[in-house]
């Protein structure tokens, strides 16, 4: 098990690297926020302690890295969603139109 | 069953975040493919929530429901030019999240009557370390960029060996709670002082460094995610992290080349010392030329090509609308304008970009230094906007100063530079700058903003 855990990381970690290289310097802050909000998958790891009723106190910490996690996905994708409606080409000007959610 | 539906969603999840992120290599397709990678995580948590260790939902539904409300605000209200202090600060969430899970892992361990073995106490030490030293770095970070703590690095002499001999402390106490895990002492002392180290690691470095902290604690973040995947066997914990701090991994690489400065350099935050010494070139003796907004208007509005290079004082200033309608003026007269964006102008890798984009610049403007630099020499006009090392020419011909060897922007290749600056202050890396003196350059003083619609209101006159 613990072996094969390994190999997903290194796995995940070169795809990331292959893939995120690409990521044009334009685009480097919408990737930030991206990540960000991927990172909120620590809610899985949260939502187990929030819920699993071990003992008060980590139903506790679990509950409080819910909220954390929560509003980063929440507010993680939404912003990302925020920027790259905004990131417009010259050519087609209105393949989206400012200001519609 | 159970168990291959949970498996079933994280494959799901993790496609969809892999294409994702893929979908940020072309700024048409990036938008839709974001969506399916919140689709993922929508799988992802329902996934999780099958779970059959989850027998209490009721304190998980609190969570989420307040998660939703903090997150929303955080996420539609948050001005853009912000970007850079609330990445910072879901950075801090997301580190904090991971941490606390640790934290209920070890203590629920003990409470249980467990001794975690040496592979798990590892991977859980790992994650409270490295969240911890996050959420105190991101926190700084966020303070001097909303600028709730000077933006000026904080020194003192030693503080090198200080850090370090803080940091090995810290490693010490998590090879004693790896060996002893029943010594609870030594693990939670690791939390504190792994929160203290995160804020002296960033408190020395100065602003305009800020880009290379945020990516660097954008990796250490992913980490401990990572590390959270390790502890509690979780794949798409482990797949999520490893992205995530691979993204961040690469972009502190880029933004350490960006500035000339080893990753060493970067990884041990050892920025403050540099930037403190002034050294380069005197400007004794030469004097600088002022321009009026008339002159500089009558400039721009013949210019055939007028390179748009922005820095950080064009976000202070706000000016970016400003410039958007300045370019549409000229190219309105028949100019052509291009924006030249080095990769660390401003608080955040792609800070500019951002800006631009929010002010309706199309994004086939904005270029980056490689594909721009050979342009200038065609350029009739430079026009620098609150940018000041990224077009200093010390960093191409004087191997005394300490930005020798940064890629810079040619601005002083083309047949004439105008600069929009509010005074003569040196940039933050405390270095003249030869431009601003350059026989070719003449400088328009005053607030960004103010100084764009004067001459916009100018051109219209020409």
């Amino acid at each position: 098990m613990e072996i094969l855990e390994l190999y997903v990381f290194v796995l995940a970690a070169f795809v990331g690297y292959m893939v995120i290289s690409r990521v044009p310097s334009l685009l480097h802050t919408p990737l930030m926020a991206a990540t960000n909000a991927i990172s909120g998958i620590s809610l899985v790891g949260s939502l187990i302690a929030a819920g699993s009723a071990n003992n008060r106190v980590a139903t506790l910490l679990g509950f409080v890295a819910v909220v954390c996690a929560t509003s980063n996905i929440i507010g993680g994708f939404l912003i990302t969603d925020r920027m790259l409606r905004m990131f417009k080409s010259g050519d087609k000007k209105s393949v989206e139109k400012p200001g519609t959610h | 069953m159970r168990d291959s539906l949970i498996a079933g969603s994280y494959l799901v999840a993790s496609v969809l975040f892999i294409l994702g992120l893929r979908s940020l290599t072309r700024p048409d397709k990036a938008r839709r493919g974001m969506q399916q990678a919140a689709v993922g995580m929508v799988f992802a948590v329902v996934g999780t929530l099958l779970n059959h260790t989850i027998v209490d939902y009721r304190w998980i539904a609190a969570g989420l429901v307040l998660g939703v409300i903090i997150g929303y605000p955080m996420g539609m209200w948050v001005p853009m030019t912000a970007m850079p202090q609330r990445i910072a600060l879901s950075l801090t969430l997301s580190a904090l999240a991971a941490a606390l899970v640790g934290v209920a892992e070890f203590y629920t361990e003990l409470a249980n009557g467990v001794v975690p073995g040496r592979y798990k106490m590892a991977a859980l030490g790992f994650e409270v370390m490295l969240g911890m030293i996050t959420v105190g770095g991101t926190i700084v970070a966020a303070g001097k960029l909303q600028e709730w703590i000077t933006s000026k690095p904080v020194t003192y002499k030693g503080q090198n060996v200080v850090n370090g001999l803080v940091f090995l402390g810290i490693l010490s106490l998590l090879v004693y709670t790896i060996v002893d895990p029943a010594q609870q002492w030594a693990f939670y002392t690791m939390i504190g002082v792994s929160f203290v180290f995160g804020i002296m690691l960033v408190i020395p470095i100065g602003g305009a460094d800020m880009p290379v902290v945020v990516a660097l604690l954008n990796s250490y973040s992913g980490l401990a995610s990572c590390a959270t995947g390790f502890a509690i066997g979780n794949v798409i914990l482990l797949i999520s992290g490893s992205l995530d701090g691979a993204s961040g991994f690469i972009l502190s690489i880029l933004m350490s080349k960006a500035m000339n400065r080893s990753f060493t350099n970067v990884l041990f935050g050892a920025f403050g010392g540099e930037t403190t010494a002034i050294a380069g070139k005197s400007s004794a003796g030469l004097t600088v030329r002022s321009i009026g907004a008339e002159d500089a208007a009558i400039q721009l509005a013949y210019a055939q090509l007028v390179i748009v290079i922005p820095g950080y004082g064009m976000a202070v200033a706000q000016a970016q609308h400003a410039v958007r309608e300045l370019a549409e003026m000229i190219e309105k007269r028949g100019g052509e304008v291009k924006f030249a964006v080095h990769p660390v102008a401003g608080r955040m890798p792609g800070h500019m970009n951002v800006l631009l984009a929010e002010a309706n610049v199309p994004y086939d403007k904005l270029y980056d230094m490689d594909e721009i630099n050979g342009e200038f020499d065609r350029a009739d006009v430079a026009l620098v906007i609150g940018a000041n090392d990224v077009v200093n020419p010390a960093a191409r011909n004087d191997p005394g100063s300490p930005i020798y060897g940064m890629p810079i922007l040619n601005a002083d290749h083309a047949k004439s530079v105008i600069v929009l600056k509010r005074g003569m202050s040196a940039g933050f890396a405390g270095i003249e700058n030869e431009l601003f003196y350059d026989k070719r350059t003449s400088m328009l003083f005053g607030d960004a903003k103010t100084s764009l619609t004067s001459l916009i209101g100018e051109i219209k006159n020409v």
